[in-house]
């Protein structure tokens, strides 16, 4: 909401096992950011913030 | 589909709407059993206040929708205020999800998210495209 680059998807993960799958998701919450990195747990926000940041540094 | 207890939990939180919501709900015709839940739930969650409303597209015929909202499978829910902020939820939100979904509706609604200042002035500071997939399940 923040941003009008970041798009959110809340993913049931159990409707979805293929998704499950691609993205090896063992347990929940699991936070995928862009495809490649992701944030296992209900981290704190400066936690989130600090992994979207470098997922966006590092597409650059 | 509602329980009482969550009926009353919309109740109180939709107390804090300020500007119309509306929810997008994807389904097709013949509905897998939680594309018909997913639709019922958002028809007794929108029923629950004057400033939701919802509006049921068929993911397989309404291409131009489809393509509008970037929904990519179903059951697909959009909660959508003065614009669309990017926040889908795929698959039925129920449990831990169905309170999810109201805050989210909460706070698109206010236009704002309940994060802390400074957190709001770094993701203002992206100029990228983000794409976030959360990974959840009702228990």
């Amino acid at each position: 909401m923040e941003s009008q680059f970041i798009r959110a998807d809340m993913i049931e993960a159990t409707e979805f096992p293929h998704l499950v799958q691609r993205y090896g998701v063992f347990g929940v919450p699991r936070t995928v950011i862009n495809e490649e990195s992701s944030v296992e747990g209900a981290v704190p926000e400066e936690k989130l913030l600090s992994e979207i940041t470098r997922a966006v540094k590092k597409a650059v | 589909m509602l329980q009482e207890r969550e009926k009353k939990l919309a109740t109180e939180i939709f107390k804090e709407l300020k500007n119309p919501v509306k929810l997008v709900n994807f389904t097709q015709e013949l509905e897998c059993q939680f594309c018909r839940e997913t639709r019922q739930l958002l028809e007794e969650v929108a029923e629950l206040s004057d400033k939701v409303s919802l509006e049921v597209y068929n993911f397989q015929l309404d291409k131009q929708k489809v393509e509008a909202y970037q929904v990519d499978k179903i059951p697909a829910s959009v909660i959508e205020g003065e614009k669309d902020y990017g926040i889908r939820y795929y698959g039925a939100p129920f449990g831990y999800e169905f309170a999810s979904l109201l805050t989210d509706i909460a706070d698109v609604s206010k236009g704002e998210s309940n994060l802390k200042p400074e957190t709001k002035d770094d993701l203002k500071k992206i100029d990228q495209k983000v794409h976030l997939q959360v990974f959840a399940t009702p228990t």
